[in-house]
């Protein structure tokens, strides 16, 4: 009674031809579907360049703060060098910066080169007034406090006159916190925004099958497989996804080019038309695996219901 | 070859649709059902195919319980059962060659069987250069003849044409009739339900009559009697 012989390939092959001409035939089912595929996919894409924005605007942030530690004017040199060794070896720092008494005048100077009383005053002093100045950057904000703490702990009291970090302590906090609170903020909404996108693609792909729910049972009853009947569904499905994720990419491109110069000038960031291009596949990818996958698992979903015997 | 065993089918206490109706139908029969609107032929039909169990009793197909069948089963049984409804039920987007080769396609023969069959039916509803046209292409004859293609091309035992003539006009009636009347001849049993008098009288075939869900009459050359 059974005349099938199960070849897989050929069943793929025709589930594969069924599903890409449905695709093609449904024509405003399929538009409206991939439309609101490419917002899903769009808002991801929005998504990964707000998130380099970011990152990049906090990493411009943080190189501006550092701790300066002026050093006492009569501190000898052995003594400063000391204190510039041990200071480089603490875990917490990043970098060092020595400006001698000499250099920190020549920058006094510069700065006010414009008041004449000043550089008259200067003049008239004949000697240098300033100290020479340690300026330290961390690795991240939140170890200014230990490296301060080291640094007014005594041992090298002979040598500095003051350190910074309590009249900038506010400030670095705030910024501290703020960052902290803006990425994790961020990774809420943004997760949030990306569920939310991905349920509206969803219910688009779930009111497609239903309105298709009659031929669905014609199928049944002429006698064709679940897995036959559902195959076309994901294929066109995961071709919904595939479209969308090249006209996302497509938009991407003008708007990219014409936000780059306004975002770069904003955060001071890198300018987001060259990160598309630079990072073009890496996004077309991730937008590709996004959209297939949420294209796919929709219509398998969504489909599953009408198989039920 | 086909076995209805006390079947009844109640979908609520006041809406019974079958009760206990016994009938046998022979290989290469053609039986007429009669009735008036919820007789029960409907149900009767729902049961055969598998689309609905009955409260009580048991459908047999030759062995086969239908009602048995497990979801993976079924799908070959409805292969040897051809159905052809009064709303034709195509495939919108599908033309009338994929319409037809959609069940051989899905059972996984091949190219070529496929190309000949589905041409050879074609052929046998007169439809051969409309086989790329879509359903809302064609009239409402030409619809009903693509049904019918496609449920003869798995060459099933059995033809179930469910009030096929209902949205038809006299005289596509009268050929869809003498198709199923040339299927019967080719071999095949046909169970044809249907409202239309001149149909049942033209025939000269078994008819049985369902009444409030029981068979009343079951006459061996009959005619429409209500």
């Amino acid at each position: 009674m059974e005349h099938s012989h199960n070849h897989t390939p050929t069943m793929l092959r025709r589930m594969t031809k069924n599903g890409v001409v449905a695709f093609w035939r449904n024509g405003w089912v399929t538009l409206a579907t991939v439309l609101i595929m490419v917002l899903t996919l769009f808002m991801v894409g929005s998504l990964l360049f707000s998130n380099v924005l970011l990152t990049s605007a906090l990493t411009h942030l943080e190189g501006k703060v550092d701790v300066s530690v002026y050093l006492k004017t009569e501190a000898d040199d052995g003594e400063i060098s000391n204190l510039v060794k041990s200071v480089s070896e603490l875990p917490e720092v990043k970098g060092v910066e020595y400006v001698s008494r000499d250099e920190a005048l020549e920058q006094f100077k510069a700065k006010h080169q414009d008041n004449s009383l000043i550089t008259r005053s200067l003049d008239e002093l004949g000697d240098n007034p300033l100290g020479a100045t340690l300026n330290i950057k961390a690795k991240d904000l939140s170890k200014y406090e230990a490296i301060s703490r080291f640094l007014e702990a005594g041992v090298f009291s002979s040598v500095i006159d003051r350190v910074n970090y309590h009249q900038n302590q506010l400030v670095i906090d705030r910024l501290s916190a703020m960052l902290q609170a803006s990425r994790r903020g961020g990774l809420g909404i943004s997760l949030v925004l990306a569920f939310i996108a991905a349920l509206v693609a969803f219910n688009t792909i779930r009111l497609a099958i239903y309105t298709n729910r009659e031929e669905i049972s014609i199928m049944r009853l002429v006698g064709a497989k679940n897995s036959y009947i559902q195959g076309p569904y994901i294929v066109e499905g995961i071709l919904h996804g595939m479209l969308a994720a090249v006209i996302a990419m497509m938009v991407f491109y003008p708007l990219t080019l014409w936000l780059g110069p306004k975002t770069e000038a904003f955060f001071g960031g890198p300018n987001l038309f060259d990160y598309y291009t630079s990072n073009f596949f890496q996004m077309f990818g991730i937008l590709l695996v996004v959209g297939v996958a949420l294209g796919a698992t929709s219509s398998w979903i969504a489909i599953k219901r009408y198989l039920k015997v | 070859m086909i076995y209805f065993d006390h079947v009844s089918k109640v979908y609520s206490p006041t809406s019974v649709a079958l009760e206990g109706v016994n009938l046998t139908i022979e290989p290469k029969e053609f039986v007429s059902i009669v009735g008036q609107s919820g007789a029960g032929k409907t149900t009767l039909i729902k049961l055969l195919l598998g689309e609905d169990r009955p409260t009580a009793g048991k459908v047999f197909f030759e062995s086969i319980n239908v009602h048995d069948l497990s979801a993976k089963e079924l799908p070959a049984f409805r292969r040897r059962v051809g159905a052809v409804f009064q709303d034709f039920r195509l495939l919108p987007t599908k033309t009338a060659f994929e319409n037809i080769s959609f069940a051989m396609e899905s059972a996984g023969m091949s190219e070529e069987e496929i190309e000949a069959d589905v041409t050879q039916v074609l052929d046998l509803v007169g439809l051969v250069g409309k086989a790329w046209h879509f359903p809302h292409e064609l009239s409402g004859g030409e619809k009903q003849r693509v049904a019918i293609a496609r449920a003869i091309v798995m060459r099933p035992d059995v033809i179930i044409a469910d009030e096929p003539t209902g949205n038809l006009d006299p005289m596509n009636t009268f050929e869809i009739i003498k198709l199923l009347e040339k299927i019967n001849e080719l071999g095949s049993t046909v169970i044809l339900t249907t409202h239309n008098k001149d149909v049942i009288n033209g025939l000269n075939r078994r008819v049985i009559t369902l009444e409030g869900g029981r068979v009343v009459r079951d006459d061996k050359n009959g005619r429409y009697v209500l």
